[in-house]
């Protein structure tokens, strides 16, 4: 355990990295999901067979393929991109695609008389949407959410193939330096289950919140 | 079909006014040409057996269905289009919304907002549509509670009230808006018989204190009786006969509409 209390420091600069790294994933991904989901409900028909075709897409390929296409598709076309803004743009489209899904799902399930009532009170689409719509999609759109944040949490571990300084990365990095992996893994992964952990609990405290009447 | 303008003496422009209208689902024409003239003040009931077309026809005049043929004005403005060169033309959205907010709605099913405490629905659309002042609505809100005989229940859910109680909080929420036009489609179908009675009160108290113009389509043949101005039989997607509650419930001049009442009345 000395060997993780001495590069304590490099690790929790790999931690940072991947905090801030799913921070963004999640806002955007989050953004991109809430427009999304809008958008396959109520597009006009090119817009929504374009989501359609995006969110099927993503969501059928592997996350690293994702990564790889990004990092090295994007300079192939002439766009200089690092490591992380390749990892960040990829985690971003892969939470936005999910999202959407779940978005459209949890919109879809708000019964058409609120929709009703909601229009007869001469409230237009996007207020519907705000006050009536999503308040009674939240509940049930919070928990597959929370899913999505945890699995993009883990997945920026991913980015350390494109050389992302992670905490993978600085895992991997004392490991090979020290040569004795096994307590650093430990000492990661133990980071990893503290963060997921408490986004899930705070995400059940959340639902307890959400959920009225 | 003769137009029996009962309460219209002076010849004042329809509240409602509905010429000839079409509507279908596909290739079912459900509304084949209905005229009606609703008088500001008016009580209307329309009656009618299932598949009529009194549903379609309610949600046509608050344009929640859009209409193929035909025109509907509410108090003088076209309903869900513009009119250029003879030409129907979608109207803008908010030009659609600001006609509904002038026409309140109440449904079968209540449709309250479940995760809004009784009082925030009545007070919500005046506070998101109207922009009154948050303060301000919650008083209205409170006062239309009390009319309503729910004062005590302003903080509950819609989930912690009886049917009855969620109806008369869906009235309320219908008469904050002020609306020129309140439209009521079969409030009391959903609700135990023990709880019709309370919902026809309010309605027949608004009919009788308020003054507001009502269009109730409605299965409760002593409530069209007591409280209708002029009652509306619907046959087949058209208006069959209208005129007195006494004269269309009591003295039945087609055979459509004796056979249907029979189904409501005891011999
Ligand atoms: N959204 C819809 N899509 C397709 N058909 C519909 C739709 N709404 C109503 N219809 C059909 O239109 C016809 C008229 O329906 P409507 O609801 O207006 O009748 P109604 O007179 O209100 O009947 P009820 O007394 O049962 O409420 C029915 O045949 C119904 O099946
Ligand atoms: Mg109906």
């Amino acid at each position: 355990m000395q060997v993780v209390w001495d590069n304590i420091g490099l690790l929790l600069i790999g931690l940072r990295s991947t905090l801030i790294l799913s921070a963004v994933t999640v806002v955007s991904g989050s953004a991109v999901g809430l427009l999304g989901g809008v958008g396959l409900l109520f597009g006009p028909l090119p817009v929504r067979g374009l989501l359609r075709a995006y969110v099927d897409i993503v969501r059928g390929l592997p996350l690293l393929v994702l990564i790889f296409f990004i990092f090295y598709g994007l300079p192939a076309i002439g766009l200089d991109v690092r490591g992380f803004e390749a990892g960040a743009l990829a985690l971003s489209l892969f939470a936005g695609a999910h999202v959407s899904e779940i978005v459209r799902g949890g919109i879809n399930a708000v019964p058409k008389g609120q929709i009703d009532a909601a229009k007869a009170l001469g409230l237009t689409f996007w207020p519907r949407l705000a006050w009536v719509v999503f308040p009674q999609a939240a509940p049930s759109m919070l928990p597959p959410w929370i899913n999505v944040v945890v699995e993009m949490v883990k997945g920026t571990s991913l980015v350390v193939l494109v050389s992302v300084n992670d905490l993978l990365f600085a895992a991997t990095k004392v490991a090979e330096r020290t040569a004795n992996p096994m307590p650093l893994y430990l000492a990661a992964a133990a980071l990893y289950f503290v963060v997921n952990f408490a986004i899930s609990r705070s995400g059940a405290w959340l639902e307890r919140r959400l959920s009225y009447g | 079909m003769e137009d029996v303008n009962l309460a219209n003496p002076a010849g004042m422009p329809p509240m409602v006014r509905i010429e000839a209208l079409h509507k279908r689902y596909g290739a079912l024409e459900v509304l084949r040409g209905v005229d009606l003239n609703v008088q500001s003040g008016e009580v209307v009931c329309i009656i009618g057996a299932s598949g009529s077309g009194k549903t379609t026809l309610l949600r046509c005049v608050n344009f929640l269905e859009p209409y193929h043929q035909g025109r509907i004005w509410v108090d003088g403005t076209l309903v869900g289009y513009r009119e250029s060169g003879g030409h129907l033309m979608p109207a803008p959205e908010r030009e659609v919304a600001r006609l509904r907010a002038e026409t309140a709605m109440v449904f079968q099913g209540f449709n309250l907002f479940p995760h809004m405490t009784a009082l925030r629905n009545v007070a919500f659309g005046p506070i998101k549509v109207r922009k009154t002042p948050k303060q301000q609505a919650m008083i209205r809100a409170q006062e239309l509670l009390e009319r309503v005989g729910l004062g005590t229940k302003a903080d509950s859910y819609p989930a912690q009230l009886s049917g009855g109680q969620q109806q008369r909080v869906a009235i309320a929420r219908a008469m904050a808006m002020d609306p020129k036009v309140m439209l009521f489609d079969e409030v009391t179908s959903a609700l135990d018989p023990e709880l019709v009675g309370e919902v026809l009160a309010v309605m027949k108290r608004l009919a009788d204190d308020h003054g507001v113009t009502m269009m109730v389509v409605t299965h409760e043949m002593q409530f069209a009786r007591e409280a209708a101005s002029r009652v509306v039989f619907m046959d087949g997607g058209v208006v069959v006969e209208q005129g007195p509650p006494e004269q269309v419930l009591g003295d039945p001049r087609s055979a459509r509409l004796r056979a249907f009442l029979s189904r409501y009345i005891a011999p």
